[in-house]
């Protein structure tokens, strides 16, 4: 073990076919031998079936892409949200001083709370259909944005900052047009993590307060007691989840690439 | 301060007073099944256990992840099925498995604490660069003292920044988890101050929610500073 052996690549599919088929023997190997009842342990293709059944037959009011549309669209509003105000505010917190110090205080205090402890309120004063679940998002969303774009923004030389002054650039053509573009690699960063904690935070809201969504789904299937539905709740979330990370992903790339050029 | 917010009418609204009395109130004659000090150990408790348990085994499989490929080649790709996949969904699951009680909570820490700490180690054993691991092989280090005295101590930042993100996730996991359902716990008294529609007692929640991660975070910055000495500068 201390030589670090390396694999070639035959090898590591190898392993990693072995990796999946130990992982899915064990969870068949559970199903037959009946550890618990079918009801609480479906076995992987049941939930696979069940998974494509509800692409096409409404459960709890809506098929199982309309949950995900419903989702997706407040996840959205969040996100979308949390960049028009992070981004702007995160500039003027590395461009002013007093700005600075005006929001740490305040933002430093909140954000040691959970985005989701945020729900109670969300419910109480944005109802549950979209404003809630949007403001759930967007506590969980906002912070990375803010503190990127701030960190990005605040290491551009004060040489550059110096020369657009003296050339007469006002404070809002400064932030637009030399501290953003200097900032953007930090921000897409940024904007990875903060669509992370955005989606998880939405699904949480989703299981504690919503009428409709993929979290709702689940907590219907769970009421009920159809793990089978829990389980392709759980796929779902984790598709989405993966297909946002890898979109911001590419953007990242051709950020860089545009850059080079 | 707090009543510029027009579009929100006021009684939804807790002012500092309101809150104050809330405080009174959950901290001596109790409010949701428990007093303030209740829920809080409560709490702290399930997480600091389910978090020691999430952490040591991520650490241990992180470790063996990133010294033998084999291992790391079988358990990669079970790994990148189900990290996608946000510890909040696996709350429904662990209620139908495990019902209300401790246990179903104790499972989704494990879930949400687990993935950033075998991660991180995983991340820190690698960054050992191979001069520095030819240097220890050189000088005839016994397999055991590798670990404890080459790989360990290198991969310690990573496995220290890996264990703070999966406090943190342990600690919102938590939450959500009592939010859902739960007899005590802070995430409880938010659940009932919601259906109570009692604002005042909201945001007594959310502070609670608030200085108890701050307080553990502080904790395992101080652990952090005592196992490794030698970053004191």
């Amino acid at each position: 073990m201390m030589h670090r052996d390396s694999l070639n690549s035959q090898q590591v599919m190898m392993y990693s076919v072995l990796g999946i088929a130990l992982f899915l023997s064990v969870w068949y190997g559970a199903v037959a031998l009946e550890v618990t009842p079918k009801q609480f342990l479906p076995s992987p293709h049941e939930v696979l079936i069940k998974l494509s059944s509800l692409l096409t037959q409404p459960f709890s009011g809506f098929t199982l892409l309309a949950h995900i549309a419903s989702s997706f669209q407040r996840f959205l509003y969040g996100f979308l949200l949390a960049i028009c105000i992070g981004i702007p505010l995160g500039l003027l917190m590395a461009l002013s001083k007093n700005t600075d110090r005006l929001i740490t205080p305040f933002f430093e205090s909140i954000r040691f709370v959970a985005p989701i402890a945020w729900v109670p309120f969300a419910a109480l004063w944005f109802g549950t259909g979209i404003g809630g679940p949007v403001l759930v998002i967007f506590m969980g969303a906002f912070p990375p944005v803010l503190i990127n774009t701030y960190r990005g923004a605040i290491h551009v030389d004060k040489k550059f900052i110096e020369a657009a002054q003296m050339l007469g650039a006002g404070r809002l053509r400064l932030m637009v047009e030399v501290l953003f573009p200097a900032a953007i690699p930090s921000i897409v960063a940024g904007l990875r993590i903060s669509a992370g904690l955005g989606w998880q935070s939405l699904i949480g809201a989703e299981l504690i307060v919503a009428s409709s969504g993929v979290g709702y789904m689940m907590v219907k299937g769970q009421a009920s007691i159809q793990t089978d539905i829990v389980m392709s709740g759980m796929i779902a979330i984790g598709i989405i989840g993966l297909a946002i990370d890898i979109g911001l992903r590419m953007i990242e790339k051709l950020v860089s690439k545009y850059r080079e050029n | 301060m707090t009543q510029w917010l027009g579009i929100i009418s006021a009684n939804r609204f807790p002012t500092p007073a309101d809150t104050w009395a809330s405080l009174k109130t959950i901290a001596l004659r109790g409010y949701g099944n428990g007093k303030l000090h209740q829920h809080i150990l409560q709490s702290i408790g399930l997480v600091t256990i389910a978090f020691l348990v999430s952490a040591a085994a991520g650490v241990l499989l992180g470790i063996f992840m990133g010294a033998n490929r084999k291992i790391e080649a079988i358990v990669n790709p079970i790994f990148l099925t189900l990290r996608p996949i946000p510890p909040l969904a696996w709350i429904p699951l662990a209620i139908v498995w495990l019902g209300l009680g401790n246990s179903a909570k104790v499972m989704v820490i494990f879930v949400a604490a687990f993935v950033p700490s075998v991660i991180n180690t995983f991340t820190g054993i690698r960054s050992l660069d191979n001069a520095q691991r030819e240097a220890a092989l050189m000088l005839g280090v016994s397999r055991f003292s590798y670990y404890t005295e080459v790989l360990i101590p290198t991969a310690m930042p990573l496995i220290f920044s890996g264990l703070r993100l999966s406090l943190q996730a342990s600690w919102t996991t938590l939450v959500a988890a009592e939010l859902v359902g739960a007899v005590l716990g802070l995430g409880s008294i938010l659940n009932q101050a919601a259906q109570d529609i009692n604002p005042a007692m909201i945001l007594v929640g959310m502070m609670s929610v608030a200085v108890c991660g701050w307080l553990m975070t502080q904790l395992l910055a101080y652990l952090e500073k005592f196992a490794m000495p030698w970053r004191h500068t």
